[in-house]
């Protein structure tokens, strides 16, 4: 078998986008019915599902960022096809068809808690608050891989700074939609539903911190967190919640889905750390998706010089 | 049984216990398999050991519960088919996944709990795969060989205690092979227990169940 580098990939080697969308359209109608039969959704139902999806349409005006970087660029179709989203299913490969249930219209946020103008916003509103840009950034899972994704959102400071957080607010958790019928990993009970996840109020307003609204130009898949995820790209993947339904500004330190999961194996920091690993596997090599040999973790994924003083003074091995 | 459908029923074996590395090759030889082919190879080389495993160690309860003697005689060679996918899957940490970094792989088996058990699993079943020839058998007598060869049960414990350590959250499949390996270990301690407590008490099937709780290979 041979495993090629994207730099070795000519981009005549590459398939045409037109092809694989229409084969993942078929596969996609295909699954679809699968699963809306498998879960007991009238036709009907789905029919009107399809409709309500906008995932694949074009971006407008998006601007470039300087915090992109130039690294080759993980292939979209791995970028939508590999994914850790345990809402539609544990195996990796299965959110790409599951996720075709959940419908992204109508979706509001809840902006709420220790704020002075807590709102709900409407999606299409919300991702109107600033202007779209294009922020390519590595994403480093904690099961050992990578990719590097060009991403499409807004820094999450340009909300926060709408609703005015009070003194009060030292932390902001997130939470996911819950809805086993368009969920239907949520019928399992590997995790404690919604998920949840959190940062420190200078995480969530550092610049480098997204709140994403699509990929490779194109309105988020629903496998990769549509309508509206976080990425976080210092920490690893999981702190980077998808399908947001609710942000909430707190006072406390919020529980996330995976300290409550595995609370000596997955701690609220979750930066990215050659140095510590976690508790039964080495986090000092990754493997880059479509990359034969592994290649060594940077601290805080590379993205050091600009978080690493967000925690001076503090024990990393403590606070993993 | 006649010797013939013997002979076709270990075809349609090895053919059967062929298919998970065809399916590897023909699928790694296209490219079809995903983002992270070599996790695909880890994990798949990894389940069908454990299935094959569970097999091997179903061939005895299923003979004393059927009845049925000639399945032993397909035993060596699924237990050896599990062998070849361990071995299948410890090349492929070693060469795909570590690429031959001896420090880091000496790191991992003692540092790493799952891969030390995955290991040991593993290491268990090379003096059984050495000792599977009929000339072996003989050289070792039937009693020595009997007890060599309980090295087996060791090994799946720690081939599914490998599985449980390594998943993040979803212990489903670890769980149905513990389920199945409990059941078919239950299995034999029940019968030996059995067995015990009739030659205490001489009951009349003694012999029989005898027989059954020590297994001799019979050619």
């Amino acid at each position: 078998m041979l495993i090629k580098k994207p730099s070795d990939i000519k981009s005549s080697e590459i398939t045409d986008k037109k092809v694989y969308l229409n084969r993942r359209k078929f596969i996609a109608a295909a699954t679809a019915s699968g699963t809306a039969i498998a879960a007991g959704l009238g036709v009907s139902r789905w029919l009107t599902a399809s409709g309500e999806t906008q995932s694949g349409a074009k971006l407008e005006g998006v601007i470039k960022s300087p915090f992109s970087t130039n690294e080759p660029m993980t292939p979209y179709k791995d970028v939508t096809n590999y994914n850790n989203f345990y809402e539609f299913g544990t195996d990796k490969y299965s959110p790409a068809s599951m996720a075709k249930s959940l419908k992204t219209r109508p979706w509001t946020v809840a902006v709420e808690g220790e704020v002075k103008r807590p709102k709900v916003y409407d999606i299409d509103q919300l991702i109107k608050i600033s202007p779209l840009e294009e922020r390519i950034y590595r994403l480093r899972c904690v099961e050992g891989w990578s990719m590097v994704i060009p991403w499409i959102g807004f820094p999450l400071n340009a909300l926060i700074k709408l609703v005015e957080p009070t003194s009060k607010a030292k932390y902001v958790e997130f939470i996911t939609l819950y809805d086993p019928r368009q969920m239907p990993g949520q019928h399992s009970s590997v995790l404690k539903w919604p998920y949840v996840e959190g940062l420190r109020l200078d995480e969530a307003m550092h610049p480098l911190t997204i709140l994403a609204v699509g990929l490779y130009g194109e309105v988020l898949p629903n496998q990769n967190g549509a309508p509206i995820r976080l990425v976080v790209p210092w920490k690893y993947g999981f702190k980077s919640i998808k399908s947001i339904v609710k942000i909430r500004f707190v006072e406390h330190q919020p529980i996330t889905a995976w300290m409550r999961a595995a609370p000596n194996e997955y701690g609220f920091y979750s930066n990215v750390n050659p140095e510590v690993d976690h508790p039964r596997w080495s986090q000092a090599r990754e493997r880059r998706i479509g990359e034969f040999r592994k290649r060594p973790t940077l601290m805080f994924n590379g993205y050091g010089d600009q978080v690493a003083h967000l925690y001076s003074g503090m024990d990393l091995r403590k606070y993993f | 049984m006649k010797n013939r459908y013997i002979v076709l029923i270990k075809i349609i074996i090895h053919l059967a216990c062929l298919i998970p590395l065809a399916w590897l090759g023909y699928n790694g030889y296209n490219d079809n398999l995903g983002a992270n082919p070599i996790e695909v190879i880890t994990r798949s080389t990894g389940f069908w050991t454990l299935a094959l495993l569970m097999v091997t160690l179903s061939v005895t309860p299923l003979r004393q519960i059927t009845g049925l003697q000639w399945l032993i005689r397909l035993r060596r060679m699924i237990g050896l088919y599990a062998f070849f996918y361990a071995c299948l899957h410890f090349t492929t940490y070693i060469w795909l996944d570590q690429f031959f970094d001896l420090e880091s792989i000496s790191k991992d088996i003692v540092k790493r709990p799952f891969i030390t058990a995955g290991f040991t699993g593993f290491v268990l079943l090379i003096p059984l795969a050495l000792t599977s020839t009929k000339g072996m058998v003989r050289r070792l007598t039937g009693k020595r060989w009997q007890q060599l060869h309980r090295l087996i049960y060791l090994s799946a414990i720690a081939g599914v205690v490998h599985f449980f350590w390594l998943v993040k959250a979803d212990i489903s499949q670890p769980l149905i092979f513990g389920t199945i390996l409990a059941l078919l270990l239950g299995h034999r301690a029940t019968v030996k227990l059995w067995s015990m407590l009739s030659s205490r008490f001489s009951f009349k099937n003694y012999e029989s169940s005898n027989r059954a709780g020590t297994e001799v290979v019979k050619k």
